[in-house]
Parts: C-alpha cells; sequence; structure tokens
C-alpha cells in the first residue's frame, strides 16, 4: 500500500480495495517501525489520525465522501495545528499548543484527509540541510550519512520513506525545492499569494509560500486542488480564481518552449549533475518540446538580496517571541529586559540568532537604505530578468541544486559556504515564481532533481510538463533499497 | 565590512537577544562573512529601479473596521507562561 501514489490510492479507497482506518494504521505502523532511523518526525498524532480516519470511512460509506477523503498526509510543524503541539523545530516552541489550525491545515481536514502527525524541519524553517533542528537532525533515507535538506527535510524524507503519501511544505528560499530534489521526491512551490500563509509561522513575509511534497506532479495537483485560494487572513493572498490543477496534466508537449539559462550551468554546477540534467531536457525535446538558452544576468545576486531580506523579516516576525505570551520563558527574570534577552536567547538555535543579528543590523538606524532597500531594488532586477525570459520561453528548466545531498556535517562551520547551496531556488522566490523539482535521476546514487519554473500562477503549466516527464520516465518511482 | 565584537553586542542588544560571552567571536567572524557576502550588491547602479515589496506589487488590503472575532483570551492564554486574572504576567516595571 506504502508505494502507492495518492491518485491510486484515492481510487483503492473509492473502488473498496481497502479503507482508510487500514491505510491509516498501515502507515502509522511503518513511522512506529522505521522513523527512529531517519527521525522525520517530531509529533505523531495516531488516535486523532485513526479517528480522522473512521469519520472519512463513515463518510465514504454514506455517499459523501471528497476525492482525497481517507489519504494519510503529514504536515511540516510549521503549520498549526489545533491542540496539537507546534513547534517550528525550536525550543522557543517546544511548549507551544496551537490554538487554532493554519488554512492549509483546516482545508485539508475538510476535504477529509488524514492528519498522521507533525514533520521535522530546520529551526524556523532557516536552513538548508536540516541540521538546524532543536529534535535533531533528518537523515536521508537514500544515504543515512547524508542530509535530506531543508527545511522541509522530515516533509521529504517522510515521503522518500514511504511513511506517507504526502507532506505539506514551506519554501521561502527553496525549502520544498531542494529537500524534494535531495530525497528523489516532486515538490511544488507556489507563486507567492497562491496558497494562504494564516498560521503557518512566519520567517520572511514577502517569501514565505506553502505547498505540496509528494512523490508525482499528478498528486502535487490533486494536493494544490485543496491547498490553494484566496483567504481574507493572509494580507498578502491573492484574489484569483483556482483552476483544475489536474485538468492539464496530459496536454502534449509538442512546441512547448524550454529556456535553459547560461548562468544555471555554469560554474559550481558538478559535471554528473550537468549531464543528468541535459539528459532529463532532452527527454522534453522529444515529447516535442524546444530548448533554448537564455539569460538571467542577475542570477549571482540573488544570493546577497535573499541574504539581506530574509533575515530583515526574520528579525522583525520572530520580535513576537519574547517569553510574554507564548514560547519559552527564562527562569527567574530580574526585570523586564532580562526577561526578553534571556528567554530570546535561551529560546533560539544558533542559525536563528546569526540571521536575527544579521537583519537587525540591516534593519538599524542608518543602514535600511543600504541593506533592505538596496535589496529590495535588486529583488526587481531580478524579477525583471525572468519575466524578460518569459516573453521568449515558455518555461525555464535547470538543476535545482548545484550537486547531490551532502553529508551530515560537512556544511556546518561556515553558514556562507552553506548559503552557495541555494544559487537556483532563491531567485524564484525573489520573484514569487512557481516551481517544481521532480527527480531526474542519481548522481553518486543519490537523488538529483530537475527545477522547472514557469511564469507567474502558471502552476498548471508546470504540472503538465512535470507530469508528462515522469510518463515518460521512471525517476520518481525509485525508493531507497530499504524502503522499497 | 568588518564588524567587532562591540558591534555585535550593540546589534544582539537591539534585538534583545542575550548572547554568550564565548559566542562573540564565532559571531563576529560569521556576520562579518555575511556582510561581505552582502556588499556584492553594492556594485550593482539601482538609482532608477524601484524596490520590490510584494513580488506581484499587490498593495495592502483593507478591510470594513468591523468587529469579526470573537474574544478567546481564556482559549489563547493556555500558553501563557504566567498569568492572573487574565492578565500576562512579568516583572514588576513600576516602582
Amino acid at each position: 500500500m506504502h508505494n502507492k501514489t495518492i491518485a491510486e490510492l484515492a481510487k483503492g479507497l473509492a473502488d473498496g480495495d481497502f479503507s482508510s482506518v487500514e491505510l491509516t494504521r498501515h502507515f502509522l505502523q511503518r513511522i512506529n517501525t522505521l522513523d527512529s532511523q531517519y527521525n522525520s518526525f517530531i509529533t505523531v498524532t495516531g488516535e486523532q489520525a485513526l479517528a480522522q480516519a473512521e469519520a472519512a470511512d463513515a463518510l465514504r460509506a454514506a455517499g459523501n465522501a471528497g476525492k482525497l477523503a481517507g489519504i494519510p498526509i503529514a504536515h511540516k510543524d510549521i503549520f498549526c495545528t489545533e491542540g496539537v503541539l507546534t513547534t517550528c523545530a525550536s525550543k522557543m516552541l517546544s511548549n507551544f499548543v496551537a490554538p487554532y489550525d493554519a488554512t492549509v491545515v483546516s482545508r485539508f481536514k475538510q476535504a477529509g484527509l488524514v492528519t498522521l502527525g507533525k514533520t521535522n524541519m530546520d529551526e524556523f524553517a532557516m536552513g538548508s540541510s536540516n541540521e538546524n533542528s532543536f529534535y535533531g537532525a533528518v537523515k536521508n533515507p537514500w544515504a543515512l550519512g547524508a542530509v535530506p535538506g531543508g527545511s522541509s527535510g522530515g516533509s521529504a524524507a517522510a515521503v522518500a520513506a514511504r511513511l506517507v503519501p504526502a507532506a505539506t511544505g514551506t519554501d521561502t528560499g527553496g525549502s520544498i525545492r531542494q529537500p524534494a530534489a535531495f530525497c528523489g521526491i516532486t515538490g511544488l512551490k507556489p507563486t507567492y499569494g497562491r496558497v494562504s500563509r494564516w498560521g503557518m509561522i512566519a520567517y520572511a513575509s514577502s517569501l514565505d509560500q506553502g505547498g505540496p511534497m509528494a512523490r508525482t506532479a499528478e498528486d502535487c495537483a490533486l494536493l494544490l486542488n485543496e491547498m490553494a485560494g484566496f483567504d481574507p487572513k493572509d494580507s498578502t493572498s491573492l484574489k484569483k480564481a483556482v483552476p483544475d490543477y489536474t485538468a492539464d496534466l496530459n496536454q502534449p508537449l509538442a512546441g512547448l518552449r524550454i529556456g535553459l539559462p547560461k548562468e544555471y550551468f555554469g560554474e559550481g554546477l558538478s559535471s554528473e549533475m550537468g549531464d543528468t540534467i541535459m539528459t532529463a531536457v532532452k527527454e522534453f525535446e522529444k515529447l516535442g518540446a524546444t530548448i533554448h538558452e537564455i539569460s538571467l544576468p542577475n542570477t549571482m545576486l540573488a544570493i546577497p538580496a535573499y541574504y539581506v531580506i530574509a533575515p530583515a523579516e526574520a528579525s522583525s516576525n520572530l520580535s513576537r517571541y519574547d517569553g510574554v505570551r507564548f514560547g519559552h520563558r527564562c527562569e527567574n527574570p530580574v526585570n523586564l529586559e532580562d526577561l526578553y534577552k534571556r528567554s530570546r536567547g535561551e529560546g533560539f538555535g544558533k542559525e536563528v540568532q546569526r540571521r536575527i543579528l544579521v537583519g537587525t543590523y540591516a534593519l538599524s538606524e542608518g543602514y535600511y537604505d543600504a541593506y533592505y532597500r538596496k535589496a529590495q531594488r535588486i529583488r526587481r532586477l531580478i524579477q525583471q530578468d525572468f519575466l524578460n525570459a518569459f516573453n521568449e520561453v515558455d518555461l525555464i528548466m535547470g538543476p535545482t541544486t548545484p550537486s547531490e545531498a551532502f553529508d551530515l556535517g560537512s556544511n556546518t562551520d561556515d553558514p556562507v559556504q552553506m548559503y552557495m547551496e541555494d544559487i537556483y531556488t532563491l531567485a524564484v522566490n525573489l520573484a514569487g515564481l512557481p516551481g517544481i523539482s521532480v527527480p531526474a535521476g542519481l548522481v553518486n546514487g543519490r537523488p538529483v532533481g530537475l527545477q522547472i519554473l514557469a511564469g507567474h500562477f502558471q502552476e498548471s503549466q508546470l504540472l503538465n510538463a512535470a507530469h508528462q516527464f515522469q510518463n515518460a520516465t521512471n525517476w520518481h518511482q525509485l525508493a531507497p533499497t530499504a524502503n522499497q | 565590512m568588518a564588524l567587532d565584537q562591540t558591534d555585535v553586542e550593540k546589534v544582539a542588544h537591539l534585538a534583545r537577544l542575550q548572547i554568550e560571552e564565548q559566542d562573540i567571536p564565532e559571531y563576529t567572524r560569521n556576520l562579518t562573512s555575511i556582510l561581505d557576502l552582502v556588499s556584492q550588491m553594492q556594485a550593482v547602479d539601482t538609482d532608477d529601479i524601484d524596490p520590490l515589496a510584494h513580488p506581484l506589487d499587490a498593495t495592502q488590503r483593507l478591510r470594513h473596521d468591523e468587529v469579526t472575532e470573537t474574544n478567546q483570551r481564556e482559549h489563547f492564554q493556555k500558553n501563557a507562561p504566567a498569568i492572573e486574572a487574565g492578565l500576562f504576567l512579568v516583572p514588576k516595571v513600576i516602582e
């Protein structure tokens, strides 16, 4: 059962091959027996899951079940879940029981999906390796000595290990696409404003976007149908009709124009990666697409612009953790300032502290124009590169990451070295574009991803291309040996 | 731009963040290398470029000034470290 996609599981439930309770028990059993190796879950909500599964089965028996009712999923521990511990993988929130559901969570509940638990992540979504978690690093199911990527590393590892058919993730600078690539699954970052951020613990509000992580593009389309849509509670949510994202999956790709940015195939990309990605691109040529070299001249500026904007917004967002209303509070504060300083000093891990310091510096008196304002201007240049490119091509393709998953502990000494890992993903968030990572092969036995980008709100086109690629290849069907 | 330890202590104070004495040299090195990375931006002339705040240039939506939320104080205060009579407790501020 655990090797089936959501589309297949939905059919099995509809045909009565198995019940949601059976399905839920099966996956809970896998989590209980296997996850000690991967550490992909922070909280498992077995009892609630079984109650939700029974409710889904009852709805189905009464003929009232929606298409995805009874399918188990997991939520990244950044999404608030009412009555369930919601930690953001931080000591700061290690005692926080969310008093309400995030919009994404309540939409999935309404659709009858079953929540198995909350997945591990980099603390406050800050990281590219999932080594910055208060609950310990997540291991990549393909190689236990390798990172799963981050920040949605728990979600990616859990889906790759077949502990859950799909999970939610969030992507501020690549945090859905990069772990999806490292773990050999499919991960979609929607257009900024497409999926509600309400109840999704804020990191960098002008960049954060939630999205689905699953085995196939078709599954991502099914999940996005439930996640996407305007939400009055999110002030940056966009009022725009939600199409059926499965409708265009089977459109032929003949005539599709694909752009390959020369900046994505230059220095820093390993030759094995380059070859693997070009082999994947050739599949699209066989399907009738044409390939064009394009240029995104400001690519290298994405890293500096991102590492001003994201920390600046984080330092502002994380000022809410003050030890007063919720979250960690230090023992015996002598005065209010001591309460703030020690609660925050004890509650936040190192990478979070680093980013708060950088962001506070960038926003401090006399530096705002030179850093934050400057980065926002660069941000427009980066977006303009993409908009120019989309005048000439329909989709942009390239590697999701410069190399395959790196070893645990290998990048932790120098934060700047780690930031370079995000070179192909950051610009997409700065521009607010949708992007997907699909499994494209193995390099040194570890999975790598092909990243596909489209214009704003063109998720259907992305999913169509990814689905046709998956019809023509079987990389997305590979599983880690222990999990076949 | 090289930061020194005093700069880091000042920023930590602005962020109301207690950092351990022994971590300050490491943070100073880290922040200096991050700011070096970020300084690459200064080489680009952006005088005629408008800053981009929302990727789709959307502006803040307004709503009617009406009460839409119900009072759930007790529910929300379940996560509070210290409360009394519906109020959040902090160390004494006024003598």
